[in-house]
């Protein structure tokens, strides 16, 4: 068991008065907290712990990252952060809702009004542009009028810089450009919390510091929570919160906030 | 709706090949399925127009009993003058009736002074008949069709009797009759004409005129054997029957049974049954076009759904509700059965008119050279397109249901 997160709203009051989106959002509760979190699957008689007792405190507009070998348990934990999946026991509060309580019609209209989601692999829909992959959550989930959609998604295409790319499909893109359309998508709908999972996986060196960086200047502009997995240690060493995963435990957290401020 | 339409339809457009398949396969069943209403209907139609409008008329009024034993011609049971007026003044009150013609039928034998055979013979009052059967005149193969159909004295025979019997037209020939009280008088009359023989009832048959009929049946009073009647409008058939018959069956005979039958052209032409065929068999190739709606646009979806899991799962995780992506699917399902149906009907319409321009020729039992003449009605077309819109939607039910069901967390793992 690790210590519950020292609220970073104390912090920046002790540092000067908020302002920017970032700042405002950090004034409120926390995103994301969890106590005792457990997931087991079963497969067949054999039982697999792949969380186990998780306490963890995600205050809003962090940079935090899970990290810890394959089979630790970070995508599981990602998983039922982003309600796709229900934990086995404890509870998880996300955005002051119980996700143990939402049912699978009530979790996708959670996910759709609350979280972003990055994927490793991208997962752009291939028949569709930049511009098209971007506007698809506000068409297939949130159904906003044509002209809020058009401004909404010039401007993230602005945000990752992606506009000279608008018209091209997913084959005409690099990686790191396929990325940052990932990212506008998953923060398109104003997403408060972005989830990602291994994002810089399929990318080189320099393409995953560029979307991790991509990442900050969104969550510093918009104000949204990136959360993400890696077992990167370079990549990881980018986040201002760090909690270490083993065996499905959370064996350590590091604030880097709290190391400057102290 | 229209963005997932248009998301729809790009999700199509991915598997290219596929879905022109998909299309070509629903464009064939179309085609085929229009292609056999319109060339069958127009044979069915052309078929019952020679029956009606050249032999039967829409309706006939008998005498009770006399269809059962028609084909003896039965002259005991032919309509009095008394009973022939009542039927005339039920007719006229109906307004479905355009007109109708009063005939005496009857067996004869027929010589010309070297040979014999036998042949039915109606009598007609040649005006009435040509206005009731309309196409008559037009069966005339030999002789003058203009004029009336024929006068007194003259005969109208059929084609295979004039063949058989080697007569020409202006040959005088002898019809020798047996009246009801079973006596025998013969009359010679002048062949006028030579009538092309159709299929069914009446096709093969001479015409006399009524009042020569009468004389040679010996008959006192102007008797009927039946009336055949014309509608203005075919497809009033059934009711016209029904007011026919409600009007007429206040007409009893001494036991207080009914005196007259009302029959339609399909209750007296065996081609009724082959029609009633042709309907099923049109069933039936719906069915089969459904079939291959279902098969292919069902195929194209549920292969569309296994390829596209890790995608599913994706707008899934990003908060699609399962009603939006079971939209999507169904949506896919109902542009192809769309984009199917309109070009399945702009071909098979094509198809109609090339067979209207460069017509085909079939002989159909004893008739020769008969045109095809394709036709198909809006509804006809409206009603495959809806059969084919719907089932194209119905295929897609069960993948668009597995779809919008899917676990995203199962489905972004998929391989």
């Amino acid at each position: 068991m690790i210590d519950q997160a020292l609220p970073l709203k104390r912090l920046l009051d002790a540092h000067g008065t908020a302002a920017t989106p970032f700042e405002k959002a950090c004034t409120s509760t926390p995103l994301v907290s969890a106590r005792g979190l457990t997931k087991t699957y079963r497969n067949g008689d054999v039982e697999v712990n792949a969380v186990r007792s998780a306490d963890f405190v995600i205050e809003p507009a962090s940079f935090v990252a899970f990290v810890g070998p394959s089979g630790s348990g970070k995508s599981t934990l990602l998983n039922m952060i982003g309600c796709l999946d229900h934990p086995t026991s404890g509870t998880l509060h996300v955005l002051d809702t119980d996700i143990a309580t939402l049912d699978r019609r009530a979790a996708a209209h959670f996910r759709g009004s609350n979280i972003g989601f990055i994927f490793q692999d991208f997962n752009l829909v291939p028949v569709l542009t930049a511009y098209e992959n971007i506007e698809y959550p506000l068409i297939m989930v949130q159904q906003w009028a044509p002209q809020q959609r058009r401004e909404q998604v010039m401007r993230l295409l602005h945000a990752v810089g992606m506009e000279a790319q608008a018209g091209k499909r997913p084959d005409q893109l690099s990686g790191g450009q396929k990325q940052r359309v990932a990212v506008a998508r998953a923060l398109v709908s104003r997403a408060k919390l972005v989830l990602a999972d291994e994002p810089t996986a399929n990318l080189d060196h320099d393409t995953a510091y560029r979307i991790i960086d991509l990442m900050k200047q969104m969550r510093d502009e918009f104000g949204t929570t990136f959360v993400f997995s890696t077992h990167d240690p370079k990549i990881m060493s980018e986040a201002e919160l760090t909690f270490t995963l083993e065996d499905g435990r959370v064996v350590s957290r590091a604030d880097k906030r709290e190391t400057a401020l102290a | 709706m229209l963005d997932v339409f248009r998301i729809a339809g790009r999700n199509l457009s991915r598997y290219r090949r596929r879905t022109l398949l998909t299309l070509l396969l629903i464009v064939i069943g179309m085609l085929a399925v229009l292609l056999f209403i319109s060339v069958t209907g127009s044979f069915k139609a052309m078929m019952v127009g020679q029956i009606t409008d050249s032999v039967l008329g829409h309706l006939e009024v008998h005498r009770k009993g006399y269809v059962a034993s028609i084909d003896t011609l039965p002259l005991n049971l032919n309509l009095q003058p008394g009973a022939m007026a009542k039927v005339e003044e039920a007719l006229q009150q109906v307004d479905a009736v355009q007109t109708w013609s009063p005939r005496v039928k009857f067996g004869a034998m027929y010589s010309n002074f070297a040979e014999t055979t036998s042949i039915r013979i109606n009598g007609i009052d040649p005006a009435r008949e040509a206005a009731t059967a309309p196409l008559l005149p037009g069966r005339i193969s030999q002789g003058r069709r203009d004029g009336p159909l024929l006068t007194k004295g003259e005969v109208l025979i059929p084609a295979l009797l004039a063949r058989g019997m080697s007569n020409k037209i202006g040959d005088t020939v002898v019809l020798v009759a047996t009246n009801r009280d079973g006596s025998v008088n013969g009359k010679t009359f002048v062949v006028r004409g030579v009538l092309e023989s159709i299929s069914g009832p009446g096709g093969r048959d001479g015409y006399v005129h009524i009042d020569d009929a009468r004389e040679l049946l010996r008959m006192k009073e102007a008797e009927v054997s039946e009336i055949a009647i014309r509608l203005q409008d075919p497809a009033r058939l059934g009711r016209t029957e029904t007011r026919l018959r409600q009007a007429l069956d206040g007409l009893t005979n001494n036991e207080g049974q009914p005196l007259l039958e009302v029959h339609t052209w399909a209750d007296l032409s065996p081609f009724a049954n082959l029609a009633r065929l042709i309907d099923v068999m049109t069933v039936f190739i719906k069915i089969v076009l459904v079939s291959i709606v279902l098969v292919s646009v069902m195929n194209v979806m549920v292969m569309a759904v296994y390829e596209r899991i890790r995608e599913i799962g994706t707008i899934a995780a990003i908060g699609t509700p399962p009603a939006r992506i079971l939209s999507l699917f169904l949506g896919e399902g109902l542009l192809l059965g769309l984009l199917g149906t309109a070009l399945g009907t702009l071909v098979s319409l094509a198809a109609i008119y090339a067979l209207n321009v460069w017509k085909v020729h079939f002989v159909f039992g004893q008739q020769q050279a008969l045109v095809l003449a394709p036709r198909i009605g809006v509804f006809e077309v409206a009603t495959v397109a809806a059969m084919v819109i719907g089932v194209a939607v119905l295929a897609s039910l069960q993948p668009a249901w597995k779809a919008s069901r899917l676990d995203p967390i199962n489905a972004l793992r998929h391989v």
